[in-house]
């Protein structure tokens, strides 16, 4: 095998070489628009994430405002949301579900996958591994452009005059089929569906080039059992997303037949505004379980990029190595494959057979034990650590916290008989929000602090950091952690308004602490988005390795250039975590120290190693000395 | 409630003013002092941390039990009590373990903060430690999934012959309700034949269906099995009975149901409230302790368009004996719309003779 490597590694040097010595001075275009180099094309992916985070908050924002104040007069939002405020003040009620739809579709994929992902599997991925860029530069460039392209129809469909989709995230038939049933469902369901198709391409393209660079493109001694849990997680993401996305693509594609040609895929016996419909013969609940064959897998594309950053984060500033790191690696592939079998555990109330609900419970409490393994490895990596709290720390303890108590309630919930209960309640609401969207986004922020150096060649301020961290952290707890207690009440999900129920007519004081804490938070982002913004331009300059960090990506130059090293492509001799190694002068080894050069701090095995990698070295110069 | 809020807010605005005011003092000192490794700030985040810990779980402590008084009343059906049971088993459970981690999660960044002076413990990793924390959650998950078995199973087996049966129909935005009538046999339906009068597309053409009555509340007879047939007329809805623990989807082109058994009439509910306070506090909307005013209620949680919010029905348990009264009270559909059906060429007087 290092052979094998060693001939990829070569060739790919002499074109990197090449590249630099027919140095071209390259148009804006080029450089920063329709570039192939994977950092420009994270950066995008970044920016773009950061901007739609801000549209899908403003969107909660706008719910959160009607469920605390169901009353008040909203008239001050009509320059903003103008025919959805009536004339007496009061929001619309499709409104208020387009605005749950779009902000749920743009946080899922929009924010937490594409941005996440999209983000750090492109920069992190080549840099970790010592490879030049992704395998095609050029898919990875179109993966962004889907992506964009997504973006703008999605956008676009905000602005139509029947309104964006507005039957739930989720868009089940028959409601999302019939333009008859809401407005949204007319061509603001369509422009969703073909958004989501590109973005679907735009998924499958970038997950490609992830899963191809991380085989073949691996530097010499990178073998997968010395990768950094960051990298490993970005590859298993790209594997369930291949795997998954496809899936969606199929349900959408039934969904638009039955829309637009007539066919019966999901549609039965229905009869609504006057007349009973043609369609007979199809199944509502096939789409739930095509939608949900990508939708659950869905969860852990966008948390276990978040987990690997988390791993990464946490072993550095604990200057500890990450602990069990195999058991991580094992946890990660039994989530992701788990992620596969569990799907129906949305179903248990769907009309599904009370059989197979009993089966995929078993199979969904099963899922809790990897989780359970990889939280009590964060806990043991920081016990007797030397912690560095940076505010990539901080977000990725965060992370740990959030992944802890929204994980916890999903034994809860992936309990069919508990479910019947819980089902589309408050309770399913805080639990997901915990676990998968703010620690999920705890994770895209910590990934955002630490590497910001590497992205940008310059410091974020440390102080804004602690106080975002803070405002956010207490923040998502004070607008997520009472929702248990409304769901536990038994409050409904997109629900417009309580007032119709004496059942739901309580907690309205806590739905205001909820909403109030939800601005708040909302917020503090933009203490974020400044410190962002700022620190590109103005911020101090990173020092090359700012965090002490031992992964590849801290060898390369400040601000790395098309190629990411100017000269060979380090060597990998060891783990990515040797942090605080007893002997060691320093409280970290990068990888790329050969065990000759540290004697003082390896076993004995290493000894042995460090000798085979000088007689190595003495081949190589032979053969260089022979060519 | 409002002191808690009040409390809560103090005490964020005051970690926040303390962060900030350290922003401000420490820029200087931070300025001369770049050789460190780390500045005071790691100091007041590690602090933090437990602080954290200890207002967060007071206030859960706390408010769990404010939030408590308005938590649904207890189950009023027979298996209710049993998932009720189990949920609160697996809320103690989680509760411990969200704890317990957290005890540390939030302790560790305080007492192992960064020390120049310290190097932190090298340990790769522990095969002792992890096996058991592999193999203590996979015997909880065991016992939780064996028990949620057992309840699933009992809930979802087939209903006892002598239920009642109910069909419930969910359509935008409203629930029917048809009752089978004196043969106990709901008669067929068919979307075909829904319009503005038939507005559940009851097909009379089956005998069965001429005594079928739909009422304006849903009445349930306490301690009897009840047989939800549940079906939707356009999009997908979902019955919920939050009181009675029972949730079933409604989807258009596929019947579904759910049996429960009703354990607690209306009026003992009503009586049984009269003791909780917080349920004698006076709704402003009637001027009357909320006790008096108790009813069950049907809702949906299947997002079903701009009225799903609205979806109500107000459910009635009576005792056996009054539930019958009132159910042979009722008039059929048929009787009370003779010249509908005779508009389809169904002579009513005709079929009862027959």
């Amino acid at each position: 095998m290092s052979t094998v490597d060693i001939d990829i590694q070569s060739a790919a040097d002499a074109h990197g070489h090449d590249d630099h010595d027919d140095h071209h001075e390259q148009g804006f275009f080029e450089k920063y628009v329709f570039s192939l180099d994977h950092k420009v094309i994270a950066k995008q992916f970044l920016i773009t994430g950061i901007l739609w985070a801000f549209i899908g908050g403003l969107l909660s924002a706008i719910f959160r405002i009607q469920l605390a104040f169901p009353d008040a007069d909203l008239t001050f939002m009509k320059p903003l949301l103008g025919e959805w405020i009536d004339a007496q003040g009061k929001m619309d009620t499709e409104f208020y579900l387009a605005a749950v739809t779009m902000h749920g579709t743009i946080m899922v994929f929009f924010v937490l996958t594409a941005g996440l992902s999209g983000t750090f599997s492109n920069f992190l991925i080549p840099l970790q591994i010592g490879a030049r860029d992704m395998a095609s530069g050029f898919m990875n460039m179109l993966s962004y452009w889907f992506f964009f392209l997504a973006g703008a129809i999605m956008l676009t469909s905000l602005f139509t005059s029947t309104g964006p989709a507005s039957g739930g995230w989720v868009i089940y038939p028959p409601l999302s089929a019939l333009p008859q049933a809401m407005s949204g469902s007319g061509l603001g369901m369509t422009l969703w569906l073909v958004s989501m198709a590109f973005f679907i391409v735009s998924t499958l393209l970038g997950g490609i080039n992830y899963i191809t660079t991380v085989i073949n493109l691996r530097t010499e001694g990178m073998s997968f059992s010395k990768l950094p849990l960051t990298i490993w997680a970005f590859f298993l993401t790209a594997v369930i997303g291949l795997l998954s996305f496809p899936v969606l693509l199929s349900a959408a594609l039934l969904l638009i037949f039955d829309r637009s040609f007539g066919t019966s895929f999901y549609l039965s016996q229905i009869y609504i505004g006057g007349e009973a419909l043609p369609n007979v013969g199809g199944s509502p609940l096939l789409f739930q379980h095509l939608f949900w064959f990508l939708g659950h897998p869905e969860v852990y594309i966008v948390l276990l990029p978040a987990l690997g950053i988390t791993s990464e984060i946490i072993s550095t500033n604990s200057r500890k190595p990450i602990f069990g790191y195999r058991a991580m690696i094992g946890s990660m592939i039994g989530i992701g494959f788990l992620s596969f079998i569990v799907w129906a555990h949305h179903m248990f109330v769907s009309g599904l057979n009370p059989f197979l609900g009993s089966v995929f419970m078993f199979l969904t409490l099963i899922i809790a034990v990897p989780s359970a393994v990889k939280t009590f490895n964060y806990i043991t990596t920081l016990w007797r650590g030397n912690l560095v709290l940076t505010p990539a720390m901080l977000f990725s303890i965060g992370l740990v916290s959030l992944f802890i108590s929204g994980g916890v309630t999903g034994i809860v919930l992936g309990n069919s008989a508990i479910d019947i209960q819980l089902h589309d309640t408050y309770f399913v609401v805080a639990h997901f929000h915990l676990v998968m969207g703010s620690a999920s986004f705890f994770g895209m922020m910590a990934g955002v602090y630490h590497w910001f150096p590497k992205m940008f060649g310059r410091m974020m301020n440390e102080k804004l950091g602690y106080v975002h961290f803070w405002f956010t952290f207490i923040g998502v707890y004070m607008v997520f952690f009472p929702m248990h207690y409304i769901g536990i009440a038994g409050f409904p999900r997109r629900y417009y308004s309580f007032t119709n129920f004496d059942a739901f007519s309580t907690f309205t004081d806590l739905q205001i602490v909820i909403s109030v804490a939800a601005f708040i938070t909302l917020s503090a982002q933009f203490i974020f988005a400044f410190n962002f913004f700022f620190s590109i331009f103005k911020g101090k300059l990173a020092p090359l390795n700012p965090w002490r960090s031992t992964t590849l990506e801290w060898t390369t130059p400040r601000l790395p250039g098309h190629g990411n090293w100017p000269g060979k492509i380090p060597s990998v001799f060891r783990w990515p975590y040797d942090y605080s190694k007893p002997g060691s002068k320093e409280d970290f080894i990068p990888q790329n120290v050969p065990f000759s050069q540290t004697s003082e701090s390896n076993t004995d095995m290493e000894n042995d190693l460090g000798k085979l990698e000088e007689g190595d070295k003495k081949d190589e110069d032979k053969n260089n000395e022979i060519h | 409630m409002a002191a808690l809020l009040l409390i809560s807010g103090v005490v964020f605005l005051v970690a926040i003013l303390a962060l900030i005011y350290r922003i401000f003092t420490l820029v200087s000192i931070a300025k001369g002092s770049t050789k460190q490794r780390v500045s005071t700030s790691n100091k007041i985040n590690a602090i933090l941390f437990p602080i954290l810990f200890v207002v967060g779980f007071g206030a859960i402590f706390i408010y769990s039990g404010i939030a408590s008084e308005d938590f649904l009343p207890v189950a009023a059906s027979a298996h209710g009590s049993e998932t009720d049971f189990l949920f609160w088993l697996t809320m103690a459970i989680i509760g411990v373990a969200f704890f317990a981690t957290h005890v540390l999660l939030f302790w560790f960044p305080f007492k192992y903060q960064f020390k120049e002076s310290r190097s932190a413990y090298f340990q790769p990793h522990n095969d002792t430690l992890e096996i058991i924390w592999t193999v203590v959650p996979a015997l909880v998950m065991t016992g939780l999934v064996l028990s949620g078995w057992m309840v699933w199973t009992d809930i979802t087996s087939p209903a006892p012959d002598d239920a009642v049966k109910i069909e419930v129909m969910g359509k935008q935005f409203n629930w029917e309700v048809r009752y089978p009538g004196k043969d106990s046999e709901l008669g067929k339906h068919n979307f075909r034949k829904i319009d503005a009068t038939n507005s559940m597309g009851i097909d009379f053409r089956d005998p069965k269906s001429i005594d079928d009555f739909i009422a304006r509340d849903i009445h349930l007879p306490k301690g009897q099995p009840v047989l939800l047939k549940i079906r939707a007329r356009d999009v997908l809805h979902s019955v919920f009975m939050p009181h009675f623990r029972v949730k079933m989807d409604a989807v258009p082109g596929m019947p579904t149901q759910f049996w429960f058994t009703p354990i607690k009439t209306t009026a003992e509910m009503r009586e049984e409230l009269s003791l909780d306070p917080a349920w004698q506090k006076i709704d402003p909307k009637t001027g009357e302790p909320r006790f008096k005013n108790f009813n069950y209620e049907l809702a949906c949680t299947e997002v079903c368009g701009s009225g799903h919010f609205a979806m109500r029905k107000v459910i009635i348990v009576d005792e056996p004996a009054e539930f019958n009264k009132w159910y042979n009270e009722q008039d059929s559909w048929a009787s009370k719309n003779k010249e509908y059906l005779s508009s389809i060429g169904i002579n009513l007087d005709l079929a009862d003779n027959q």
